[in-house]
């Protein structure tokens, strides 16, 4: 079929220029798969939303340096002041922020006592203004009331009594039937118990590294510290023009404390992602740069062998082979390669997978990218013979008389 | 003879200038990428304090929940308590020791113009300066005196000093932090090891801290905690009660000159742990352990997955642009088919053809590799506009990294080049001239 066999005979003849372009071909192929599923991966991870209005927040450090402070009174007023400014839809002290890579974890379970199974859980330390600043979507139960949020001084370690928690905290704890968490008592700290009054869709813990991510719980509490984060809703288009309002307010109202990071939700996001967001990008550029050779060097070789065979080819012509027949030639030889070369780069590609999982942890490969990869390299290798193999198809056939 | 070669070459290099440019061109770009690569894994697994790394002890004690050992048991906890480290430190076995942990804290300037300022702070005893050949520009590190007095002594980093003093010998001068007027005894020349290797559980490629202030301190109230902090049994009400209690936060280093010194040193910890299990703690089986700097290193994996990853994929990329090159150089040599016939019609010897072949492989080689560099060099820039803070100071070009470089390419580019000369070399001239 298609002179296929009379093209292996003349490659059979320069087994290793044709190997080299397989060789190519299968660690090129080997490498793709590998770069594109290393991206999509990181992709998938970094389009999990992290349940706060994102585009609409930003929030603000308040560093107490004072001696005589007194916090309880002046987060109070803070809060009043911002929650009043125009612009603000609503605004709430926290101990850390989604997708910062800082905060409070403690392990939950379910029965009280010392040596039970704990699931470990993102604490967020907030006020009953919570739901309505992070604008996260309470699914069942209800919201806290103003009288249930407590004032811890530090050294206690007395938790509150109420608690709302994700939907994935949820399906944790009550082996996927989450509405029944609703009401039901969980135990922090060994042996305090929390009564589960609220559950909300998703907010993501501050570590987006960490399996149990999307695990959090809000605990209507102030705790006493030297430092903490004022978090700010704004409506919608004005957060950029309120930050620096806020700033100012805050900083001038009371200076025993040093209001410092102003800091969008958006810029928080891709700081934890960066480097993520980086290997992509590198990553992309090696799988491009890496096409961009194999295909150069297929148009090389490709040029060369035609050189060398002119003669043959304008004999061909003059025995009356027409220009496509020419064409096909080549273009058949070039897929006579990718095959042997995309065989080589499927077992190439699979290998390094399976080093990857096994050394980092990755999760093997999927059949669909290995199809993409195969049918990418093929795409590859005809266009990059295209161009040789119509110049040979311009050889006239009075090339095959000339030189004799 | 050399240079005729060389003429030579550089005449087939440009006769076929397309060709070779695409060589140079697959060679700069494998060179390049794998030199950012190894670069930055260089960089990241460097010796931070080579004179002495191996004298210089991380000590991990396994004190964690028997139900529920640490890391699986696999390793012992990371950190240490604070009643077993100022224990350690308080027996003085090792030839010098150190307590640390990472503060916080804020500095307000006498100069009232001037803002308050937060540092980042590391509370530590007085062997700290000593052991790790930190550098300072005016006075010195405190006494163990200070430290057992509890006295409210600081020494600040060149930048803090820069900022607070506006840069002169601010030594005696007084500073309020937190609350508290410290004295300034020492301010110390820009110091960041890479890794950080002296705390690697807050980030092993983070800054260094603005201000040191004695350890004990913390227990005292004047100087609050920061770092990383993992407690598995729940503590009573209080600072008091939370330093009794089995949490993590403090590192424990020793400086021990010799093997021996190290054996008789595990020994003592053994005793130690022996001595407490008699308060009920400790009960795993004992696992102490004492790693040297690159050991610790080691064990925290401080070289990143990605950096790993990067490289190994790196590396394949570079054998596709020598397979590339030798795909050409084969065609191209073959292509000259007809005038190696003829140079050996004329006299010309095997030998002969293959150093000029091996010359004109060596020239791309070159070339190559100084393209490479110089794209290895954008690649790092780029690498460290990416990641940003993560790798400062991890993305830069020293001599010996340069040399391999060259010599990764020369010696790639010679590889690529020797089967496609053996080739070459091989064709009977008398066909060839036949034919013309």
């Amino acid at each position: 079929m298609l002179e296929s066999g009379i093209i292996i005979r003349a490659l059979m003849r320069n087994k290793i220029g044709a190997l080299l372009i397989a060789l190519q071909i299968a660690l090129t192929m080997t490498i793709m798969v590998n770069a594109i599923f290393m991206i999509q991966d990181r992709q998938e991870k970094m389009q999990r939303a992290s349940g706060v209005d994102e585009k609409n927040t930003f929030y603000l450090t308040n560093t107490i340096f004072a001696q005589d402070y007194n916090m309880q009174a002046e987060m109070q007023t803070d809060l009043n002041l911002i929650r009043k400014t125009p612009g603000v839809i609503d605004a709430i002290q926290i101990n850390a922020i989604p997708l910062s890579g800082g905060g409070w974890s403690s392990g939950i379970q379910r029965e009280p006592g010392e040596d039970k199974d704990t699931i470990g859980s993102a604490i967020y330390m907030i006020d009953e203004h919570a739901i309505n600043t992070l604008n996260v979507e309470l699914i069942a139960g209800v919201n806290f009331q103003p009288e249930d949020v407590q004032w811890r001084a530090s050294g206690n370690r007395k938790w509150p009594t109420k608690t709302i928690i994700t939907q994935a905290m949820a399906t944790t704890l009550f082996a996927d039937d989450w509405q029944s968490a609703i009401g039901k008592t969980v135990y922090i700290y060994n042996d305090q118990a929390i009564q589960i009054i609220g559950i909300i869709k998703t907010l993501q813990a501050p570590w987006n590294g960490w399996s149990g991510v999307e695990r959090s719980m809000l605990m209507p509490m102030q705790r006493e510290s030297q430092s903490s984060y004022y978090f700010i809703r704004a409506e919608q288009g004005r957060r950029d023009e309120l930050m620096p309002i806020i700033e100012q307010a805050l900083a001038q109202r009371n200076k025993d404390r040093i209001i410092r990071r102003v800091t969008t939700l958006e810029d928080t996001r891709n700081k934890s992602y960066q480097q993520h967001n980086a290997t992509n990008k590198i990553l992309t550029t090696v799988i491009s740069t890496l096409t961009l050779i194999t295909g150069f060097g297929i148009v090389g070789l490709a040029l060369f062998s035609i050189n060398r065979r002119t003669k043959q080819i304008g004999t061909r012509r003059a025995l009356g082979a027409t220009q496509w027949q020419i064409m096909r030639y080549f273009m058949v030889e070039n897929f006579i390669i990718s095959t042997l070369g995309v065989i080589m780069g499927c077992f190439g590609a699979v290998a390094l997978n399976m080093w990857l999982v096994k050394t980092f942890n990755l999760t093997p490969i999927n059949i669909e990218l290995m199809l993409f990869g195969i049918i990418a390299l093929f795409i590859v290798g005809q266009l990059a013979v295209l161009y040789p193999a119509k110049k040979a198809a311009l050889i006239p056939p009075a090339t095959a008389t000339r030189t004799i | 003879m050399f240079s005729y070669y060389l003429k030579i070459a550089w005449i087939s290099i440009l006769r076929h200038w397309g060709l070779s440019l695409l060589m140079v061109c697959a060679i700069a770009l494998g060179i390049g990428a794998a030199m950012t690569t190894v670069t930055v894994n260089y960089l990241m697994s460097a010796n931070p304090i080579p004179h002495k790394s191996e004298q210089l002890f991380y000590v991990q004690l396994d004190s964690w929940d028997v139900n529920d050992p640490f890391d699986h048991g696999k390793n012992p906890p990371d950190q240490m308590t604070y009643t077993d480290s100022t224990n350690l430190w308080k027996a003085q076995k090792a030839f010098r020791q150190s307590v640390n942990a990472q503060t916080f804290a804020v500095i307000e300037p006498n100069d009232p113009d001037l803002l308050p300022i937060t540092a980042d702070g590391r509370a530590n005893t007085a062997d700290f300066f000593a052991m790790f050949d930190v550098p300072f520009i005016y006075g010195s590190g405190w006494t163990e005196q200070a430290d057992n007095n509890k006295e409210l002594v600081v020494v600040i980093n060149k930048e803090t000093n820069d900022k607070i003093f506006a840069g002169k010998d601010s030594v005696g001068e007084s500073l309020k932090i937190g609350g508290n007027l410290f004295k300034v005894v020492g301010v110390i020349d820009t110091w960041e090891p890479k890794p950080r290797f002296y705390d690697v559980t807050t980030g092993a490629f983070n800054k260094s801290a603005d201000i040191f202030v004695p350890f004990s301190l913390i227990a005292e109230e004047k100087i609050s905690r920061a770092g990383n902090t993992n407690c598995w049994k729940p503590n009573g009400d209080g600072l008091a009660a939370f330093l009794a209690g089995e949490c993590i936060w403090t590192q424990f280093w020793v400086e021990l000159k010799t093997e021996q010194d190290k054996k008789a040193y595990l020994t003592f910890l053994n005793a130690y742990v022996e001595e407490q299990k008699q308060y009920g703690r400790f009960l795993r089986p004992i696992d102490n352990r004492l790693s040297n700097v690159m050991q610790w290193l080691e064990n925290q994996e401080v070289v990143a997955d990605d950096a790993k990853m990067m490289m190994a994929m790196s590396f394949m990329f570079l054998v596709v642009c020598l397979l590339n090159t030798v795909g050409l150089l084969l065609a191209k040599f073959l292509g000259k088919a007809p005038e190696i016939g003829l140079r050996q019609a004329l006299g010309a010897s095997k030998a002969t053809l293959f150093s000029q072949y091996m010359i004109e492989s060596a020239c791309i080689g070159l070339a190559g590799g100084i393209l490479g560099l110089i794209l290895a060099y954008l690649g790092l820039k780029g690498v460290e506009s990416l990641y940003g803070d993560y790798m400062q100071g991890l993305a830069s070009l020293d001599f010996p990294m340069t040399a391999f470089a060259i010599i990764l390419s020369l010696v790639s580019t010679v590889l690529a080049g020797l089967y496609p000369t053996w080739r070459a070399c091989n064709i009977a001239p008398a066909q060839q001239l036949k034919s013309q």
